[in-house]
This record gives C-alpha cells, structure tokens and sequence, in this order.
C-alpha cells in the first residue's frame, strides 16, 4: 500500500492531494493565510480529518506553490511549473500546452511526450491575465468570482473592454454598471479581456495541441471559451478532477515517484 | 490679442488665459464625468476670474483627452506638442519634458526651438501614473496633496517590489499591516513611481535641460526620485503650477494662430 501526498501553497488558496494506489483519495482546499507554514499545517489537518489516514502513513510527501519551501512536513520541494505539467498529463496524456491561471499568476508550459518541458513562459508581474484580475471586476459587479463564468455565457452584447490594466478596466466596468449595461454583458467583457491577455502571453511561445488549462479560472466557462477563440483551438477541460488541484496532484505524483524509487532500493 | 488654452484631463480640466506673453489667469478644476461640461464649466471659471467675456478672446485652442468635445475652441492641439510649448515657453533651456498626468504619463524629447523631437507615451498600465499615487493616498488613508511632505522624513529604507498598481496596493497592505511607517512607505512609493517613469524618459536618451510637468510634480518626492532616476536634476516650472502646463502651451499656441 503506497498513500503519498502533495501540497501547493498559492498565493490565493493552498490544496493538498493523497494518492493511494495511484488513486486520488482525498483533497482539501482553503484559503492561504499570511503564513505559507501555516497554511501547509491547516490543510493537512483538514485532509487527514477528511480522509481518516494518519500523518505516519503517508510514506512522502513533496510540496509546490510559492510558499513551497516553508513546508516543514515534505520530502521535497518541486516547482510549480514541473507540478502543473505533471499533473495535467497526467490526466490527459496528450496535453502538450498547458496554461496554468493562478490567483496572481500566469503560466504557459509546453511539454513534449514524454512529459519533459521544452518551454514555458510566466507574468507574476502583471494583475491582468491572473486570477487578480477577476477578483477585482467580480468585487466592484459586487458579485462571487464563481459566477463570472456562468453570467456570461448568457451575454446577448458582450461589451469590449478598451483596457487590459486591472486599474482602468475597473473604471470601465463602474462606467459600464453606471450606465446600466447588463450584468452578463459585462461579465463576457470582462472574460474577454482576460482572454486577451492570457492569450498574449500564450501567443509569445509556440503552443502545441492539446491544450489544457489548469488552475482555478479553468473553472470559468467564459475564460475558456474566449480563450480557444483567440487562440484558434479548442481547449481540453480537465474533467477527472478540479482543475485548481493540479498542481497539488503533480506534487503528489513526484512523491509517488519517489515511493516508487524508496521501495526499488530497498528490494534492491 | 487675448488667447486661452484649454486642457481637458481624465482627472482635472485647465484653463489659461494669456496675453502679450503672460499668463493673466490660470485655474485647474476637477474633471466633470462629461468632458463637455468640464470644458464649459472650466472656461466659464477662467473668464471670471480674469472678469473677462468670452467675445474678448481672440483665438482658443483645446487639448486633453477630452478636446474633441470642447465646443468654443478655435484649434485643437495634441498633448505632447502642447506640453513641448508650455514647458519651452517657461525655460526655454528645456530639451526634454517628463509629464506624469492623473492617467498617463509621457516623455517628449524637443530642441531648441521647442519642436517635438521624438515622445513616449504610456497610458495602457496605470503604474507610472497619477492614479498610482491616488490608489496609494486611498490605501494610506492620506490625502494626495500631503503625500510629498509626509514622504520627506523618512528612517527606514523600503522597497516596494511591485510594478503593478494592483500588486502594489497588496505590498502597502502588507507593509501597513507589519506597523511600518507611513512615511517610510510613502518615500518608497515615490521611489517606485519615479524610477518606473525616469526609465520610460530614460528610452529617449536624456538630454538637459530636464523637466517636470503635471499634477505629480507638485510631490516632492516623485520630483526627487526622478531626478535619482534619471541621473541629473530635474527642473520644475518657475511661478507656474505644473498642472497648467498643457493649458498653457495650448494658450501660447493660440497666439500664434
């Protein structure tokens, strides 16, 4: 019986994932608080609690995410990037493109076959095209970030968003809230304008089919509409798991490897 | 003859009388939500105070994101060549023009007869902009005119690693949060803004003399920090609001119509 764990630390939220058998068993999900250390401790007590194992099953560990090197309990550190991809082919083995949107974030990797990466690409520098840039429009709409998807899908006239920056499309939503556009018009906008910029990015390596996208804007069905639009494709939906654990269950894979390679030395 | 200009911002709305190469009145009000009444609105205040009736004007020329809607002027005029004027009427040493407004901000390079030479503009990113330093006086619960004074006495050094005017906001939270001081996180903000915008100048190849115009020149400590960022010593208008600057280029240009 082989029962390893991973654990992403983002910005936003912190996930962890245990595989038994090669087999998801459970996975937690909370908001991250100021300290990653504490986060990490926070969710495995919620994936222990969910799942009845005990820390001391757990054969290793490997963790991911921004505040990756502050988890105390893990047997390794692995990079986001390495995460996403491993976890994306994972689940559809002819992803070659990944797009990763995290709450303050975005990621383009491109793998080949084998999983190996041949090239990625990444804007922390910028709000826009992150899951910043939605938390802010979904505040000033006054309404959860989770809707966003599902409102715009109803958009009769999608209204253009003039502006990628964060700070002046916000200007230009209240304009648009004041002048009395509708609600789901200016939630395609906004899905849109994300689009636009996460394609931007994207559009600066060579992307490869198939594409995927992880992370928790894979949960917008605006998002990823518009995006495939843009980017002339259709984007693979992860569906055997939430998408904003993928980087969780890759960390939880590189454990097992390392499980795997534990127990060959000790046949050996 | 008697010549207004009339500089219609996102934020503000400037008017400038001028006459025999004076300024006679100046004034900056807030920008109304319809560029078309903050040009009547700012003119009809202008006239005023000059106690002066619009029949009296000679020629005006408009400028500002909202030109096109001010309905008395003669000419419109664009931004850069408005601010190149203004600023190489005042010192007509001036060979560069760095101007940060409340949502752009420009570099224009002009020689010795005060022609636009070559120019920068960024009004895609707010970082670089007014509206930084606006979002920053609303997180630190400060008033945007005091920012420049209040940043002046510093003791600890801070950075602010953020470019982005979003992720900015989220590092000042922090910094609150960890009890730093205001003064201390001011000084690092106009750092921040000041090195952003002196490297957009800086993509020009700086050429002396340098200098500030705008709305962000009144704080000092942007003012300083582009100079550091920069290199050499930035000049600031003499006797003359920085804000006004367009306005009075824009004037200027009416004269010579």
């Amino acid at each position: 019986m082989s029962i390893v764990a991973g654990f992403d630390v983002g910005s936003l939220t912190t996930k962890a994932v245990i595989l038994k058998n090669k087999k998801i068993v459970g996975a937690a999900m909370i908001r991250s608080g100021p300290k990653p250390v504490e986060s990490a401790a926070k969710v495995m007590e919620k994936l222990l609690d969910e799942t009845g194992i005990h820390q001391a099953d757990i054969i290793k560990a490997v963790g991911t995410g921004y505040g990756r090197e502050k988890i105390t309990f893990i047997d390794k550190a692995v990079s986001e990037i390495s995460c996403h991809g491993k976890g994306a082919q994972w689940l559809i083995p002819s992803a070659r493109t990944i797009i990763d949107i995290g709450g303050q974030d975005c990621k383009v990797i491109r793998l080949d076959k084998q999983g190996k990466l041949v090239k990625f690409i990444t804007n922390d520098k910028c709000a826009s095209g992150t899951g910043r840039f939605l938390d802010v429009m979904a505040k000033v709409m006054n309404i959860d970030v989770s809707e966003l998807g599902k409102l715009s899908v109803k958009s009769t006239e999608p209204i253009t968003f003039a502006s990628m920056c964060t700070v002046w499309a916000q200007a230009d939503v209240i304009k648009h809230i004041n002048s009395r556009k509708s609600v789901e018009d200016i939630c395609a906008g906004i899905n849109t304008a994300m689009a636009n910029r996460v394609a931007m990015l994207t559009n600066a390596i060579k992307i490869e089919n198939d594409i995927c996208m992880t992370g928790g804007v894979a949960k917008n069905a605006g998002v990823v509409k518009a995006l495939g639009k843009l980017l002339g494709c259709r984007i693979k939906q992860i569906k055997k798991a939430d998408p904003q654990l993928i980087g969780a269950i890759g960390a939880a894979l590189f454990a097992q490897e390392m499980a795997l390679k534990k127990v060959s030395s000790e046949a050996a | 003859m008697i010549t207004a200009g009339c500089d219609i911002g996102s934020r503000t709305a400037k008017a400038v009388i001028f006459e025999n190469n004076k300024i006679i009145e100046s004034i900056v009000i807030p920008a109304k939500l319809d560029p078309a009444e903050s040009a009547e609105t700012v003119m009809k205040l202008v006239l005023e105070q000059a106690d002066l009736r619009i029949d009296k004007i000679g020629k005006i020329v408009g400028t500002g994101y909202g030109q096109q809607e001010i309905s008395f002027a003669h000419k419109l005029e664009s931004e850069i060549v408005c601010h190149a004027k203004g600023a190489w009427w005042s010192i007509p040493s001036t060979r560069m023009i760095v101007d940060i407004g409340g949502q752009d901000s420009k570099a224009i390079k002009i020689d010795k007869n005060g022609k636009v030479i070559r120019y920068t503009y960024n009004d895609k990113c707010a970082s670089g902009t007014g509206r930084f330093l606006e979002i920053m006086a609303d997180a630190l619960q400060v008033a945007l005119e005091d920012m420049g004074e209040m940043g002046k006495t510093f003791n600890e050094k801070l950075i602010i690693s953020n470019q982005c005017v979003i992720f900015a906001e989220t590092e000042v939270v922090s910094l609150i949060n960890e009890n730093k001081d205001v003064a201390d996180i001011l000084n690092a903000l106009h750092h921040s803004l000041g090195s952003r915008v002196a490297s957009q100048a800086r993509s020009l190849i700086i050429e002396q003399d340098v200098v500030m115009t705008g709305g962000v020149a009144k704080n000092i400590g942007v003012f300083e920090a582009l100079s550091t960022g920069i290199g050499t010593p930035v000049k600031a208008l003499e006797n003359i609001d920085p804000q006004i600057n367009g306005a009075l280029g824009a004037a200027i240009i009416a004269s010579e119509i």
